[in-house]
């Protein structure tokens, strides 16, 4: 560029100018903005949320308490108990996550052999005091129940991929 | 009794009554003039910017205000009291009472002094010592930084206004803002507007307003980033509302002092018939409003200057240019005859 | 008219005591800011009395030039008050000489006001009073005509004040690097990035 040029675009703040001129022109642009609690973004099938202990079709709880979950957690969330139940079968008579301690690595339920302990769709839900944070067996298995179909259709969709 | 009362008390009464005539509709602009920000650097962001409070957000500057004057006013244990909370004060009755002397029409003016717009340069130059004193008592590096920079910053910027101011009045030969207005109106319309034949003048004295009010490109005073919000770190509640409603006022003034020297305050773009229906303060406040929206856009636009830059600017670059149009102006008036005080 | 007079002793009674309070008060920066408070009270004064061109450059001038440095100045300075203090008693005597002096010389003055009765009319004619012209233009008739010269050699002392000042402070430092902002802004990438094909194994 000519020295005039370069001085002509410096006496007439061309720069100054044309940036001026583009954030006039994305003034009218539609905005981005998601209004929060009423619209929400899409989420991955993989999204990693609230957990949830699933159960079969029958009722009976997934779980065998095999502790994997409990042996792969990186931040030591997970505590687990368990004994044979009266029919003889291995059960969870405890079942607990920190979830103020759990990170959302996702291990517990790469872990688990029998898709008991997932990772569901759920983000919304911050609590008022951190005991409610403790997530007991209960807890966990409602959250299973009330989540069930999304997180059966993000497992199918998954399912290719595993 | 009755002669007290014509002498004394009603002239008195009378303009308390002009005061607040003013000063209510300009704290209202102030509160809305951050609303209306928010609202458009949001849309230069593609945010849509505050809109759960009332209809469109409408009634956020009043939550804002009410949270702020709900707030505990904390001073900092070595600060120095007395200067600290006098401050903020100096900061808000300052850009006050510069509206003492703005024409919002034909005659439409609280006090109409001959020399108005030296009231103003004056007025507004005194805004430093509300910052600097901020900086100094809050007992704060930060604070002390920021004001130390505020300081500097506006003492340098005055210069160059200055001369700005000059050339405006080497054309208007007077110091009255009426008369300054009045001398812009003339058969071409805007085209008599001191903008169009003093145009780098206009955008130098626009810039150094930038600079003077410590809007951005210029906000190195209260630099979020290095100084964490420079002079007023250490100041809450309505300590820091009165500095926040401060600054605003500010902004709203230094665009009725450019609509005034450059845009033909209260004067209609053309006197023809549709155009001059509309009473002279609405234009004004038009003005004014145009003026506050370029300093919202180019907040949303330019990056923060840095300190050795923001000196560069003024010394080096805005005081020659305008001591060199001071000369030109001058001489140009002189050869063609067209200076005021010529005939 | 009774309004004016109150006025008037409102500002001069916060003058003379804000002065008061710059040589008394303990803390330099209070004894600025009460300085400052001074010059503004002094402007009013002058505003009372008709001389509102004169008062507005007080203003502009001290208070918001001339003060701003004198505050940054003493803000910065780390002052120990005790030492201060300690030889005010030994300069006790030399401050009250120079005192004595001055205020023998003000006497002199408003005595001597009789010694040269014709000596007022050597001055150059005041301005026209107020009610024909403003007073920014008696002053502009003044200056400009008659004390031309003086105001100009005013102006040419300050000229070398300035110069002298930027002379003692202006050293050239070796090695410093400067920013040369018109050099950067035109930089184009041709002329400082090459892209270069290297072969591999031999370097650039």
């Amino acid at each position: 560029m000519s020295f005039m040029d370069r001085a002509a675009r410096t006496i007439f703040l061309s720069e100054l100018i044309s940036g001026l001129g583009l954030t006039f022109r994305y003034m009218f642009r539609p905005k981005v903005t998601l209004n929060y609690p009423y619209e929400k973004g899409p989420i991955s099938p993989r999204f990693r949320g609230e957990h949830a202990l699933r159960r079969y079709p029958n009722g009976e709880e997934r779980c065998i308490a095999c502790k994997l979950c409990e042996a792969i957690c990186p931040a030591q969330a997970i505590t687990i108990e368990a004994e044979p139940r009266a029919d003889g079968s291995r059960r969870t008579t405890r079942y607990d996550i920190d979830m103020v301690k759990c990170i959302y690595c996702g291990y517990c339920q790469e872990a688990c052999p029998v898709d008991a302990i997932v990772e569901g769709p759920n983000f919304e839900f911050s609590t008022e005091t951190r005991e409610e944070l403790l997530y007991d067996k209960d807890r966990l298995l409602a959250n299973g129940d009330r989540w069930e179909s999304e997180i059966a259709a993000n497992l199918a969709a998954e399912a290719p991929y595993r | 009794m009755a002669e007290l009362w014509a002498t004394l008390i009603w002239p008195v009464l009378w303009t308390a009554i002009k005061i607040v005539i003013i000063v209510g509709p300009l704290m209202l602009a102030i509160a809305y003039l951050t609303f209306v920000e928010r609202k458009v650097i949001a849309a230069m962001h593609l945010r849509k910017g505050p809109n759960v409070v009332g209809p469109f957000g409408l009634l956020q500057p009043m939550a804002d205000g009410l949270k702020l004057l709900l707030k505990e006013t904390v001073v900092p244990s070595r600060a120095n009291r007395s200067v600290f909370v006098i401050a903020p004060m100096i900061t808000f009755i300052l850009a006050l009472v510069a509206w003492a002397v703005i024409p919002f029409g034909e005659g439409l003016v609280l006090a109409n002094i001959n020399v108005g717009i030296l009231y103003l340069f004056a007025i507004s130059s005194l805004g430093v010592y509300g910052i600097v004193m901020a900086g100094w008592a809050s007992n704060s590096k930060y604070a002390f930084l920021g004001g130390l920079r505020s300081a500097a910053q506006m003492v340098s910027y005055e210069v160059s206004m200055g001369f700005v101011i000059i050339t405006v009045l080497l054309c208007v030969g007077s110091l009255n803002l009426s008369d300054i207005v009045l001398a812009q109106k003339g058969s071409w319309g805007l085209f008599n507007w001191y903008v169009f034949p003093l145009l780098p003048m206009a955008v130098i004295f626009f810039v150094s307003t930038l600079a003077e009010t410590n809007r951005h490109p210029f906000d190195l005073p209260e630099a979020e980033a290095e100084l964490v919000s420079g002079y007023n770190v250490e100041y809450s509640s309505m300590t820091f509302a009165l500095f926040f409603l401060g600054e605003y006022g500010n902004m709203i003034l230094m665009s009725a002092m450019t609509s005034v020297l450059f845009l033909g305050g209260w004067l209609p773009p053309f006197d023809v018939v549709p155009l001059n229906w509309i009473p002279g303060p609405i234009w004004f406040a038009l003005k004014i409003a145009a003026c506050l929206f370029v300093f919202l856009w180019v907040r949303a636009t330019l990056p923060r200057y840095r300190y050795d830059q923001l000196m560069r600017l003024g010394w080096k670059v805005f005081l020659p240019i305008s001591l060199v149009a001071v000369v030109v102006v001058s001489g140009f008036l002189v050869a063609s005859g067209m200076a005021p005080g010529a005939r | 008219m009774i309004f004016q007079a109150l006025a008037f002793y409102l500002f001069a009674l916060v003058a003379v005591g804000s002065a008061v309070m710059v040589i008394s008060s303990r803390n330099p920066v209070h004894a600025v800011l009460f300085l400052i408070l001074t010059f503004f009270n002094a402007a009013a004064l002058f505003i009372l009395m008709g001389a509102e061109f004169l008062g507005m450059i007080l203003v502009i001038v001290y208070v918001g030039a001339v003060a701003v440095m004198f505050l940054f100045v003493v803000m910065m300075l780390d002052i120990n008050f005790a030492e201060l203090r300690q030889g005010f008693l030994r300069y006790l005597p030399i401050g009250a000489v120079v005192g004595l002096v001055l205020l023998a010389e003000l006497l002199v003055v408003l005595g001597g006001w009789t010694f040269a009765p014709d000596a007022s009319a050597s001055v150059q004619s005041p301005a026209p009073g107020l009610e024909q012209v403003t007073n920014t233009r008696a002053l502009g008739l003044l200056i400009y005509t008659h004390y031309l010269f003086l105001f100009q050699g005013a102006g040419i002392i300050l000229l070398i004040a300035m110069i002298g000042a930027i002379v003692l402070t202006l050293r050239r430092r070796e090695g410093a690097r400067r920013q040369d902002i018109a050099a950067q802004v035109a930089r184009r990438p041709a002329d400082s990035v090459e892209v270069r094909k290297v072969p591999s194994g031999r370097g650039v």
